[in-house]
């Protein structure tokens, strides 16, 4: 993994950069020792580290505008950051960038139930917004497994899922507003409480947009009242075909559940080992389906369901039924990245998507290049909407060990395309998957959407090395190619 | 006007290719029924997508349909209808509003205008529902973003960008759409004779209960009467969906919760009441009025009808869409209405004479940096402004 060659001039100003930095912001907020720098030196994907030019930690929008004007003015980068849990290295740091934190806006700024909109700073944590509304019934649908400790603001920069996100949406889905600030320092506001606005949709483009186009410093998002009963069932299938299978009839039959997660045998196993939740160990694949609403309705599908997987060969079949019961089918899903934690000294999460059909296809493919690389595989599955969480076991300490996972990740993600699917589902490309992107997408099509990074950040200052394998110059990407005189279609009717 | 009406993905490319080479400005249509929205386009060439027709690709079971952007809503329709299946953002016809031929539009259409109907409350909207598409820029470049699964962040959100744009920025060729299964049932219970305020009141508890409404509307006496329910009352309706018994549950659940005076539609008078509300029915074919379409919190939708008595008025998802109908002023009630309306939410004039479509904002203004930044957007999609030249914004 390349990262853009630090500028040499900039990091020889470190000092003086820090000194200005203090004339904007409270001298605590800015941090350049060496020992407190490397705090913020990795993200959730550990594999890399580098600590910042400097951190700095506003408490204002007025803080963080006047940041950034102050870096687009000197051609100073800047990489934002949440609580630092992206899984694309989305957050890593670079050697002549500011990391910009937002950890300081943290407060929960308006609860509006009447309208079903919650607005906050972008540091509150995901889980943060749902603890804001519990009392009165409310929650925020959607629901990564860090959710704990991840940020809305990062969510927003990621377009972050979950295991509900079938059913519910992704951040995308239940953003309402946002105040941002752009690389020139200007505060815009789009959206509110209300549902859609015309003019350009720069709120769906934002999201999603890993940090390269503005920093978020508040955000509205619409809250949904709680469902009235929960329900999971955990079915045990001989193999993940078919299971497969059991989940794409669950859907053609018209059900579509609030979620539904499958486990390989290897992620049932490291599962188990860590939480004891009673997952069936003879089983090639797990199914655990939730169904959420009144209880006639979950005892219906229920019913559908169960029958469903009877005719695919299900071996084993678990309704909850108590609360307690279904927490726990969840905990072994919600535990398995660090349950496989345990059972190997390190490992890589891919993120890639399929069109469902195509899973046992992808599974048996992925043991071929799991035998090739050798290195062990364990998979989780958001089954329904088809994202694969490959997660490729490995040792770092072992020399070259590294390489050869992330060489056996980009060819998992390369099978994923493929089979007509995509690179990431709700990761992030980010440094992780940068260098793949032309697997998906060609250069005309990559042009379009750096184009639109130029639209926001005209010398590429917000968090570049990130999602674009080659970061080509604005005034470059503008040119006009002419057709004219070199037509492809010289019959067609002129104008 | 001259048109063109490519027949293949390379002809329709080298037309715009073509187009910004000479830098002639093309009016972008698919079947021509949302002409009469926005601002009037200043163009001398029209570009056609109805010749590239056709689904391409659809998969019941990974929920997804790809198409041509020029094949009609029908078609996709009926081919989802058949596998129990729908677009769940209930996409609306205006065309009798709009005084075009309805049932003609085509997808591609209603992506670029980012319709949505009654269900948008809960469903999202167009928008919601690209999942990826292809497009030729206003460069003459072909290219693609997006995919062909329901779960994708690779890159940025270009189908959010596409889907409302109005052709400004690129010609969509193709779509490819989130697709969801049709409830079972459907039933409406109707709340009589609540004014806008206790209505609105109404629909919070209904969306603040675990009853899972998916529609939430309020018609007074004489527009409710114009779509033939209450009785010569106004009605509050709420629409549950879903499996027989749950409907019922969630049904009588909400009746207690509220209670007063109610009646109830089933099935496919159900479906009926909610198309017309959906086709905004109530105002009909009368040009003589201006139709405004304003998104705004929900609570602040009653605010908006009782600001405004003069005008005809409904409301949709939850109260947070009024649809206005003023008697025809110069200015097409711009003035009044947005001040009326305040600073948040955003008022779109759907319906106007093209002489004032062309003259006021059709759109909500936007502050200026904001403004600045649309600006920037555009010209990096179609830096020579030939595609649909002012259709959003004047000299835009």
């Amino acid at each position: 993994m390349k990262m853009p060659t630090p500028d040499a001039a900039i990091v020889a100003r470190r000092r003086e950069i820090a000194a200005h930095l203090r004339t904007l912001l409270k001298p605590e907020s800015v941090i350049d020792h060496e020992d407190e720098r490397r705090v913020y030196e990795s993200d959730g994907l550990t594999a890399y580290r580098q600590p910042p030019l400097i951190a700095v930690l506003p408490g204002s929008t007025a803080e963080v505008s006047a940041v950034m004007a102050y870096c687009q003015q000197e051609g100073i980068k800047i990489v934002p950051r949440g609580a630092g849990t992206s899984l694309s290295g989305g957050a890593l740091p670079l050697a002549d960038a500011i990391t910009l934190g937002l950890g300081k806006l943290n407060r929960v700024i308006e609860v509006d139930l009447p309208n079903r909109a919650v607005t906050v700073q972008p540091g509150v944590t995901n889980l943060g917004i749902t603890r804001a509304v519990e009392h009165a019934g409310f929650y925020y649908a959607p629901d990564p497994s860090s959710q704990i400790a991840c940020t809305i603001g990062g969510n927003i920069a990621e377009n972050s899922g979950g295991v509900h996100c079938l059913k519910y949406g992704l951040t995308t889905n239940n953003v309402l507003g946002l105040e941002f600030v752009l690389m020139n320092g200007d505060v815009l506001r789009i959206g509110g409480k209300h549902l859609d606005s015309g003019g350009y949709d720069l709120l769906g483009v934002l999201t999603g947009s890993e940090g390269l186009l503005g920093v978020v410093t508040e955000v509205t998002v619409r809250v949904l009242a709680k469902p009235a009963h929960l329900k999971a069932m955990m079915i045990g299938f001989p193999t993940s075909e078919s299971a497969g299978d059991c989940v794409a009839r669950i859907i053609a039959g018209g059900i579509i559940p609030a979620g539904m997660e499958m486990m390989d045998r290897p992620a049932i196993h490291a599962a188990e080992a860590f939480v004891r939740v009673g997952y069936p160990l003879d089983v090639e694949a797990l199914l655990i389906v939730e169904l959420d609403g009144p209880e006639c309705e979950i005892d219906a599908y229920m019913a559908r369901i169960e029958a469903i997987a009877g005719d695919c060969g299900a071996v084993s079949c678990r309704v909850s039924t108590t609360e307690a019961e279904r927490l726990g089918f969840w905990a072994g899903r919600k535990a398995a990245f660090p349950a496989v934690g345990r059972i190997s000294p390190d490992y890589l999460c891919m993120d890639g998507t399929i069109p469902r059909r195509r899973l046992s296809e992808v599974l048996a493919r992925m043991e071929v290049l799991s035998q090739q690389y050798g290195l062990r595989v364990a998979n989780v599955f958001h089954a329904g909407d088809g994202n694969l969480h490959p997660l490729i076991l490995y040792d770092a300490n072992q020399p070259g060990e590294l390489d050869r996972c992330e060489r056996f990740g980009a060819d998992i993600l390369r099978l994923c395309v493929e089979v007509g699917g995509v690179l990431t589902g709700e990761h992030g490309v980010g440094v992780e998957k940068r260098d793949l992107m032309p697997v998906m997408f060609n250069e005309q099509d990559l042009d379009h959407q750096m184009r639109l990074k130029c639209a926001f950040d005209p010398d590429h200052l917000l968090n570049p090395g990130k999602v674009f394998p080659q970061l080509r110059r604005c005034a470059e990407l503008g040119h006009l190619h002419v057709h004219h005189g070199e037509l492809a279609f010289p019959d067609l009717p002129r104008f | 006007m001259s048109e063109l009406r490519p027949e293949s993905i390379a002809a329709l490319t080298d037309a715009v290719a073509t187009a910004s080479a000479e830098r002639l400005p093309l009016e972008i249509s698919g079947a021509g029924t949302k002409r009469g929205m926005g601002r009037p386009v200043e163009a001398t060439h029209r570009l056609s997508l109805s010749a590239l027709r056709g689904i391409m690709l659809y998969e019941p079971e990974e929920l997804v349909i790809s198409a041509h952007a020029g094949t009609t809503l029908i078609e996709i329709e009926q081919s989802l209808a058949q596998k129990g299946q729908q677009l769940a953002f209930e996409p609306p016809d205006w065309a009798r509003l709009l005084g075009t031929a309805p049932g003609t539009q085509t997808i591609g259409g209603i992506v670029a205008a980012n319709l949505a109907g009654p269900r948008r409350l809960t469903a999202g909207a167009a928008r919601d529902h690209l999942l990826g598409f292809q497009a030729v820029s206003g460069r003459g470049e072909l290219f693609k973003a997006g995919g062909r699964v329901v779960k994708n962040v690779t890159g940025f959100d270009l189908s959010k960008l596409l889907a409302g744009s109005f052709g400004t920025l690129a010609v969509m060729s193709e779509v490819t759409l989130k697709v969801l299964p049709r409830p079972e049932r459907t039933a409406t219970l109707l709340l009589l004779d609540q004014d806008a305020a206790t209505a609105a009141g109404s629909m919070a508890a209904a969306l603040g209960s675990s009853n899972e409404v998916s529609g939430a509307a309020w018609l007074p006496a004489l527009l409710a009467q114009r779509v033939g329910v209450g009785e010569g009352a106004a009605v509050t309706a709420l629409r549950f969906e879903g499996l027989d018994a749950s409907v019922d549950f969630r049904l009588d659940a909400l009746m207690g919760l509220i209670g007063g005076a109610a009646s109830r539609l089933d099935g496919a008078r159900s479906d009926d009441f909610w198309c017309r509300v959906r086709d905004a029915e109530p105002f009909g074919a009368d040009p003589s009025r201006d139709v405004w379409r304003v998104s705004v919190a929900p609570l602040d939708g009653a605010r908006l009808v009782a600001a405004l008595p003069e005008a005809e008025a409904y409301l949709d998802w939850a109260g947070g869409l009024v649809w206005l109908a003023l008697p025809a002023a110069p200015d097409g009630n711009s003035a009044r209405i947005r001040q009326a309306k305040g600073p948040s939410g955003h008022a779109t004039l759907v319906r106007a004479a093209a002489d004032v479509r062309a003259r006021v904002a059709v759109f909500e203004p936007e502050p200026a940096p904001l403004a600045a930044l649309s600006r920037r957007v555009k010209a990096s999609f179609d830096p020579l402004g030939i595609l649909n030249p002012g259709r959003m914004v004047e000299g835009v």
